[in-house]
Order: structure tokens, then sequence, then C-alpha cells
């Protein structure tokens, strides 16, 4: 048991699994799955003064959120009490990573951004909040994730999720090739 | 009834959260990776992901679900500008972060507490679209 919680799981059984998941939900109720939909379910929680796209019943949306729940204890289970072998990726990627100024992979993220150490920074907390700020904010504009578009949507054959994940590629390849190196220069003050 | 189903939905998620941490498709070093085309690991996932996924769809559609509703695939809107503008922007916050909402959350169960910032930015770019919703073109 130990021993599948801390290796790499291979492609060719992570993907079915995930894959799995959006016949799994419309089995068991017809439920779509996408992960975003829960940050608009979570502004929708808010009792106050809120924009008509968060005036609905976020309760009839609660299965989502015990399966947002469910990622969370997942990820404590596998990623906290079991955290695995160091990630194992390219040595060109880790060599351009490291003349960022950020550390060759030891953990599954890099402490330097995303460890408690690292929000004494306010780089840090800018950056994160960047990110996060920019994957709420498209997630929702373009009407759904990686979860949402990437995986449900392509499974369902529809092509508004075919463009949508080809930008989310388009943007993606920007962002890493273009705008990261600079924020973690920005941030670690660069490499040797 | 509803307890029950709330609690496989609540299962079906901690199979998804175990998968992402252990495929390293939560793992920042991945996604730069998979931006900067180091590896087939992630492709991998996602394309067997899929395939997993269409055929289970196709099987599926029409049926009756275990809660009672028929299965139905809801088509999206054939708008293109918001998978466009929407899709690059989101694009560039999964480089960015290099991670996306599902892992964001495992990684928060993982006690990475910058996840826990990062989600916070997520919902506040969830509010302002919401806020902007009417005047932007989709």
């Amino acid at each position: 048991m130990e021993n599948i919680l801390t290796q790499l799981w291979p492609w060719y059984i992570a993907g079915p699994i995930l894959g799995a998941m959006v016949p799994l939900l419309l089995w068991l109720g017809n439920k779509d799955f996408g992960i975003s939909a829960n940050l608009r379910h979570i502004c929708a929680m808010w009792p106050g003064k809120k924009p008509a796209f968060f005036r609905y019943d976020w309760k009839g949306q609660q299965w989502n959120l015990w399966f947002a729940l469910g990622i969370v204890v997942g990820g404590y289970v596998s990623g906290y009490l079991y955290p695995g072998d160091p990630v194992d990726i390219n040595p060109v990627v880790v060599e351009r990573i490291q003349s960022w100024g950020a550390s060759a992979p030891q953990t599954i993220v890099p402490p330097e951004l995303f460890g408690a150490a690292a929000l004494a920074s306010w780089k840090v907390w800018i950056y994160l909040l960047l990110g996060g700020f920019l994957i709420g904010f498209g997630a929702r504009y373009g009407g759904g994730c990686t979860s949402g578009h990437a995986i449900s949507g392509l499974s369902a054959l529809q092509l508004p999720s075919l463009v949508a994940s080809t930008f989310f590629f388009v943007g993606g390849l920007i962002g890493a090739w273009w705008i990261l190196p600079r924020l973690v220069v920005w941030i670690t003050g660069g490499g040797a | 009834m509803k307890v029950l189903f709330n609690f496989f939905y609540f299962l079906a998620g901690m199979i998804t959260g175990v998968t992402l941490i252990q495929s390293q498709a939560a793992s920042w070093y991945r996604i730069q990776e998979m931006f900067q085309f180091g590896s087939f690991q992630l492709y991998g996932v996602i394309l067997s992901a899929v395939v997993v996924g269409m055929i289970g769809v196709q099987l599926l559609k029409g049926k009756r679900s275990l809660e009672g509703a028929e299965i139905k695939i809801n088509d999206k809107n054939r708008t293109w500008t918001r998978y466009i503008v929407g899709g690059t922007i989101f694009g560039l916050g999964w480089a960015i972060a290099g991670a996306c909402p599902g892992p964001t959350m495992a990684l928060i169960g993982a006690g990475w507490p910058g996840f826990v910032v990062l989600f916070v930015g997520m919902i506040l770019g969830t509010w302002v679209y919401g806020l902007l919703r009417d005047v932007l073109p989709h």
C-alpha cells in the first residue's frame, strides 16, 4: 500500500482513472466532471450583495463540493501522509528551472514558491494571487478548466472544448516560456 | 439516499485527488516539463483520460443514472470568443502557477500553504468575472 502511494503512477494508469470519473459521475447522478465550477459555488455562498452570476441555489450543486472535499482529503492521504519519491523530470527542464533561481525537484512543488517560509515574501504573494486570479477568471470566462474542457468536454465530443483546450495550451506556452521565467527570477533573484 | 450519494461523490473526489498527486499532474515541475515538451507523462494522462471518458460517455448516453435522472450531454454554447480569450487567460494562469484547480485542492490537502493563497486568487478571479460578465464579449 505504502509503495503504491509513494511511487509515480504512469500515465496509462492515471489517465484512465481520471477519465473514468466522467462516466462515473454521469452514471451516479448525471453529473458533469468540472472542478472549477466549485469556485463559482463558493462565490454563490456569499450571503451579501453579489453579481447576478452568483445568485442561484448553490446547495443544488452540493455534490460537486463533496467531490472537491474528496480531492483535498485524497491529497492529504497521498501527498501528506505518504509523500512520494522526488519528482524525476527531464534534466534539460531541471537545468532551465535552476537557471531561473528555483531549486531542483526535491518535493512535488518548489518550496520557495509554495512552502510556509515562502509566504514571508510579498513577491510570492503577488505571484500566487496573480496566477490564481488568471486561473479563476479564465476558467469562468472560458466556461471550464482542465477537467471540464480538456477531459469531460473532449470526452463528450464538444467542439467548444477543443477550442478552449487548444487555447489553454496557447496561453500555457506563453506563460511557461515568456512570463514564468521572469517572475521566478524576480522572486529568487535569479540563478547561478 | 442523498447522504449516501454525497458520500460516493466524496469517494470519487478522493480517488481523483490521490491520482492527481501520484501521477504528478499536481506537480509544478511536471507542468513546466509538459509546457517545455520534456516528457510524455502529462500528455499521456490527458489523452488516455479522454479516450476512456469518450468510451464511457458513448456507453451511458440515454441511460438512467443511479440517482434517477436521465444521462444526457449538455452541448456547450457555440460562441467562440469566450473559449479563445478565456481559454488563453486560463492557460496563462495554469503555466504561471504550475497548477490547475483540481491539483490546487489536492495540494492544499497535501499541506502546501502557498496553494491556499493560490486558491484565494482563483476565487477573486471568479468573482471579478462575475462582476464583468455582462460587459465582456462572449
